[in-house]
């Protein structure tokens, strides 16, 4: 086989163009270089009286439409989250009487979400809410197919549509102050504050009170961990959980496809050209008529 | 390009390029064929639903819900239409690298066929898209979302646009009669080709590797981690059965345009391709089985979902297999174009049955496409068949190429 210069500048540019795009394509999820603790919030199920307090300081904050006032939890019945709310207190029927629980976004540590956006508009921040940005946004919805949770709701009847989805109150955090729900609390079912001292709270509390509680944090490993943490006195299928999700982060379902993209983008084209000029019929015959 | 700008004046006789373009875009042929009286009023219905999509919404519609947030515009055009594409680079690889000279007649009419879905599939896209002006953000701007297996796949349908675009582009040339441009175009076949058949492989499969993370979503018969896998292997024979099928129709419809030679060897290239399908459908039934058996899915078999599962395995990849096995034994051409029509369909309900039907098949309210998507995706085909048509009439993509540019 003859190489020319041609043939092998071809050659060189192609690996060099496969190269510089596949450098781009690895699978980023972890933040790296900053340990610092995501924040998080603490739910216990345990005293929320489901007085929906909390959907109304969402709305509020959030510029939503003011909740139904007939619109309330009942037993059988599951309320979702949908564009005009990010958060929704639903009310279950169980082995230890009526337990009230709030839905809203989980805020993964690794969320498939962010990981599926193409544009990075759903972005895990680095302290630990993950956001929406509109002005990145192509509304792709690849995140909601995404997300285990199906957290993200999508404007379906705008020509400007939007993703609804809980953001931890992103602005208020940045500010220092709690998100809404939190603040206004009035039964204080809610805890903000870093995950790992969240996750000690909660130890605390089962810990202290073993009948009370069911010896569970939902969220410490579910999906990878995730910010919203959850105490619960019964098992959580009985509330509505998601229990059958992985306890490993969803990105890591396309790793290993994507880690592949590289290789194949150097090995392929070196292979196609061998090929080529492999079975060229010149090259072929000169080999025969040689022997 | 000052060159080739010179070549183009010269070999039309100092006619203008004006004039030249106005007199080729008169439409050529009987205006009232069967098909145009079906399609006109098909485009103008989804141009007004296009309309009415954009002014208000995607709701106003589709029957998308919060759950389902991709329906009929992704599960059939995009990610069904591309498998069908498929055989560009599938004869362009048996082509150019395999240096199959038997087929080199179809390349053109394949590779044209190739890039025309994409640019109608990309572009359905866009429709489905709730902010499409925001597409250029993963392509510009510092919003490269590169853990995503949609950024790559963005990424990979655009590049491989314009890679089949290049492999297109010496008809164009002879076309306007560029003869310096064609020459400078053609050298950048292989390396065209090259990168289209890298691209390919990966973005094929990365249609599937989009489902990866919806896991607990799709139901179990249809959900594995060798989704990439599967999707690269059947958009082999799902390209190739389009190949054959829409051959078929292109060589009684365009009939004049194709020489004697080529007429005669077509049915030596549709058997030729008959094996191939066969073989490669083989690996995939394999995988398939190998995949069902990984996922230890033997309870499933036995339910509403199962039976579906079984009637695409056994009716829409097995049957086909044999038939083009057997056809190919007996050289029996009716059957193989039976077969590659078999095929489509199983393609259809495989990619279906991963996107739309297995989709959250448990959910309480399922997703059904209303009759305006289904418009909207005919408004799509039927445009791209109408470009088809008009560059076959007028481009050298099936008849033979002008004497000075043969080589």
């Amino acid at each position: 086989m003859n190489i020319n210069r041609r043939n092998f500048l071809k050659a060189l540019g192609i690996t060099g163009v496969a190269m510089g795009t596949g450098k781009k394509l690895n699978a980023a999820s972890v933040k790296k270089g900053s340990d610092k603790e995501f924040y998080g919030i603490l739910y216990d199920s345990t005293r929320c009286a489901g007085c929906q307090g909390c959907e109304w300081e969402c709305a509020m904050e959030h510029g939503l439409p003011d909740p139904d006032l007939e619109d309330i939890p009942v037993i059988g019945q599951k309320r979702k989250t949908n564009e005009n709310r990010r958060s929704v207190i639903n009310v279950y029927s169980t082995s230890k009487g009526d337990v009230y629980v709030k839905n809203q976004c989980m805020h993964c540590n690794q969320p498939a979400c962010a990981a599926a956006c193409l544009t990075q508009a759903m972005h895990k921040t680095e302290e630990g809410p993950v956001i929406w940005r509109d002005e990145k946004c192509m509304g792709c919805r690849y995140c909601m197919v995404s997300c285990p949770y199906d957290v993200p709701k999508f404007e379906y009847f705008s020509s400007n549509p939007n993703i609804q989805k809980c953001d931890m109150c992103w602005d208020r955090v940045k500010e220092g102050k709690l998100p809404a729900c939190v603040e206004g609390c009035p039964a204080e079912a809610l805890t903000f504050g870093l995950r790992r001292d969240l996750i000690v709270e909660a130890r605390r509390r089962i810990n202290e009170n073993p009948d009370l509680y069911y010896d569970h944090i939902y969220g410490e490993h579910e999906v990878g961990g995730t910010g919203f943490l959850y105490l619960s006195p019964v098992p959580f299928e009985e509330i509505g959980f998601n229990t059958s999700v992985m306890n490993k982060p969803y990105p890591e379902l396309t790793k290993g496809f994507l880690y592949s993209v590289p290789s194949i983008f150097v090995l392929w084209p070196a292979i196609l050209l061998g090929i080529h000029k492999a079975t060229s019929n010149k090259n072929n015959q000169t080999e025969e008529e040689n022997e | 390009m000052s060159n080739s700008d010179i070549a183009f004046t010269r070999d039309n006789g100092r006619k203008s390029v004006r004039s030249f373009l106005v007199a080729e875009l008169k439409p050529k042929g009987k205006m009232l064929t069967p098909f145009n009286i079906v399609s006109v009023p098909v485009i103008i219905l989804g141009i007004i639903l296009i309309v009415i999509r954009f002014a208000k919404g995607l709701g106003a519609v589709t029957n998308l819900t919060q759950e389902v947030p991709w329906g009929l515009w992704i599960g059939f055009d995009v990610v069904t239409g591309v498998a069908f594409a498929g055989g560009a680079y599938v004869i362009t690889f048996m082509v150019y690298i395999l240096n199959m000279k038997k087929y080199h007649s179809i390349v053109r009419v394949t590779v044209l066929n190739g890039f025309l879905a994409y640019v109608f599939y990309a572009g359905a896209l866009l429709l489905d898209l709730g902010k499409p002006w925001n597409v250029i953000n993963p392509i510009i701007g510092n919003n490269f979302g590169v853990s995503s297996v949609l950024f790559l796949v963005a990424w990979h349908f655009l590049l491989y646009m314009i890679a089949e675009l290049i492999e297109f582009s010496p008809a164009i040339a002879e076309w306007i009669g560029a003869k310096r441009a064609r020459k400078i175009l053609s050298g950048m076949t292989l390396g065209a080709v090259i990168l289209g058949i890298t691209l390919s492989t990966l973005h094929q499969s990365g249609l599937g590797a989009l489902y990866l993370m919806a896991k607990e979503k799709i139901h179990p018969l249809w959900y594995s981690e060798f989704i990439p896998i599967l999707f690269f292997v059947s958009s082999i024979f799902a390209g190739l059965s389009m190949v054959i099928f829409e051959g078929s129709i292109s060589y009684k419809v365009f009939s004049n345009q194709i020489s004697e030679k080529d007429h005669k060897s077509h049915h030596g290239i549709i058997h030729g391709l008959a094996k191939v399908c066969t073989i490669t459908m083989f690996v995939y039934f394999f995988l398939q089985v190998l995949a069902f058996v990984h996922g230890k899915n033997w309870s499933y078999l036995n339910t509403r979902m199962g039976h579906w599962y079984m009637v695409e395995i056994f009716g829409f990849v097995l049957l086909p297999m044999v038939l083009f096995f057997y056809s190919y034994r007996k050289y029996n051409i009716l059957l193989i174009k039976i077969a590659s029509i078999i095929t489509m369909v199983g393609i259809i309900i495989n990619r279906l049955n991963v996107t739309v039907i297995g989709f959250k098949w448990d959910a309480v309210h399922h997703y059904y496409p209303t009759w305006k998507e289904i418009v909207v995706t005919l408004t799509v085909i039927f445009i791209e068949l109408w470009i088809l048509r008009w560059i076959i009439n007028r481009m050298p993509v099936l008849r033979e190429a002008t004497s000075w540019a043969k080589n």
